[in-house]
């Protein structure tokens, strides 16, 4: 039986087509994906994320819990506040999940996927008795995530805190029981709001009233495919590594004494050089490239990771793990035959703005 | 519940077709089925002046969703093309059964219009692909 988030009666009530999605019902639109997508790129829209896993660790040793399970590095996180993405990886380097570790004033906040939830528990839990830790799911909160151009100005009046337009970027703050983060997974200014169900539900109807729209998974998909936003399970699983994920960014070697999981599997792979990696194309014509699609490429085959109709530049636009060298122009499969596209370093769109060049 | 005109016929394959004063038959698809598409983003139609069997492939419809076939519901020869939908896909979701036709057709035989089903039948088979 599929689960439901607080929110999923306003879903219902704001006209959202209920969907199953990792085991949650969430709306895939409420009515056009495009209109939703656009009120990110050019307003402000609000997205029930609160099918993600949030997870407490607390204990003397929580830093040094998640310096071993995170291929990067919570020690650069300085104050409580302060907030990266990262990897968790088994011992060949594949990804388990990928996830973003706040610091908190007493131990750290991490928040995991939701299909992955069972998985990323069990392997936690595996670790646990190395260290003095304590994690603790909770399950009662919601999450939501305002994006877009206007979504700053939005929140600080709702939740009357001015302090919320001066923080930077991967930087979250706490006001009683709501964590206010300036993350998101749209490309977009915003922020992602993590609070109890009911305090949520309030949220949302102050967020509507206050005409921002609500904004659907199908949108969520596009918005991040253009910000070049890998998805896990589609982009990256546990069969792939960070090197051959455009995730190279995310591992922090810099403390060699650090024996993060996954670090001996990946130390070989990065010296020998990835055989793959995962970059974006472009379709040349009209057509969606389609997820699950085959790439052929002067330096052989690849496949297509996640494909989509980009409303932002009105055509297709793809991720796709290719062989390493590949480069210039490569043919897609559309629709049985093949059709010329060429590769693009995502992302393909920022703050509103196409980074595609010519 | 999606609107299902009563003067218009239907393929089970969620075309809708209408036949005009003049003996041609419009074409194009049913509310049902833009809504289960989600928002079009290309429409690839027929030439014009092309024949088209029925019940075959005659164009391409993708939304971001996944790409369909459009097939004819009547075989003949093509006759006219609406193409305003391929700078305005969007209107196959905002009025399918108006400005989001997709092409017209001179029928080979006129009566092959009364094979297809009417709006009750058309209903009953959307409510079985629902089962």
């Amino acid at each position: 039986m599929s689960k439901q988030t607080a929110l999923y009666q306003e879903h219902v009530d704001a006209g959202g087509k209920i969907v199953d999605f990792a085991g949650w019902q969430l709306p895939i639109n409420y009515g056009s994906q495009i209109r939703e997508h656009n009120a990110v790129r050019e307003g402000c829209g609000v997205f029930d994320v609160s099918h993600m896993t949030v997870i407490d660790v607390t204990g003397s040793e929580a830093i040094d819990f998640l310096r071993v399970v995170l291929a990067n590095d919570v020690e650069k996180l300085e104050r409580a506040g302060e907030a990266l993405y990262s990897a968790m990886l088994n011992e060949r380097a594949g990804i388990i999940d990928d996830l973003i570790a706040y610091r908190r004033e007493s131990g750290y906040r991490i928040v995991v996927n939701a299909a992955t939830r069972a998985k990323v528990v069990d392997w936690l839990a595996g670790v646990v008795p190395r260290f003095d830790v304590a994690l603790s799911e909770r399950p009662e909160l919601a999450m939501l995530a305002v994006q877009g151009p206007k979504a700053i100005a939005t929140v600080v009046s709702l939740f009357d805190a001015p302090d919320i337009a001066e923080l930077p970027a991967f930087n979250a703050l706490e006001l009683g029981a709501a964590m206010i983060a300036r993350t998101g997974y749209t490309g977009e200014d915003g922020v992602e709001i993590i609070l109890p169900g009911d305090d949520a539900i309030a949220l949302w109807r102050r967020l509507l009233a206050a005409d921002v729209a609500p904004c659907g998974l199908g949108a969520r998909d596009t918005l991040r495919l253009e910000a070049g936003l890998n998805l896990y399970g589609q982009d990256m699983s546990d069969a792939n590594h960070p090197l051959e994920s455009n995730l190279a960014w995310t591992i922090d070697w810099s403390d060699e004494e650090r024996g993060f999981l996954g670090r001996d599997a990946l130390s070989a792979i990065k010296a020998d050089g990835a055989e793959r990696k995962l970059t974006g194309l472009i379709l040349d014509g009209k057509g969606v490239i389609r997820t699950g699609a085959k790439v052929v490429t002067d330096a052989g085959e690849g496949v297509v990771t996640s494909g989509i109709f980009s409303p932002t530049l009105g055509y297709s636009i793809a991720l796709a793990r290719l062989p390493r060298s590949a480069k210039g122009d490569v043919q897609v499969e559309l629709r049985g035959s093949l059709a010329s596209a060429r590769l693009q370093r995502p992302p393909f769109v920022r703050k509103g703005k196409s980074l595609v060049k010519g | 519940m999606s609107e299902i005109p009563t003067e218009l016929r239907y393929a089970s394959s969620h075309e809708w077709a209408r036949l005009e004063e003049d003996g041609s038959v419009t074409v194009g698809i049913s509310d049902h089925a833009q809504d289960a598409l989600g928002d079009v983003v290309y429409v690839e139609l027929p030439e014009v002046g092309s024949q088209v069997a029925g019940g075959q492939e005659a164009g391409v419809v993708e939304s971001v969703k996944a790409a369909s076939d459009i097939y004819a519901p009547v075989g003949g020869t093509v006759v006219a093309v609406n193409s305003e939908l391929e700078d305005a896909p969007e209107t196959v979701n905002e009025d399918p059964y108006h400005n989001g036709w997709f092409f017209r057709i001179e029928p080979d035989n006129a009566d092959d219009l009364s094979q297809l089903l009417d709006a009750d039948g058309y209903a009953e088979s959307c409510e079985a692909d629902a089962h």
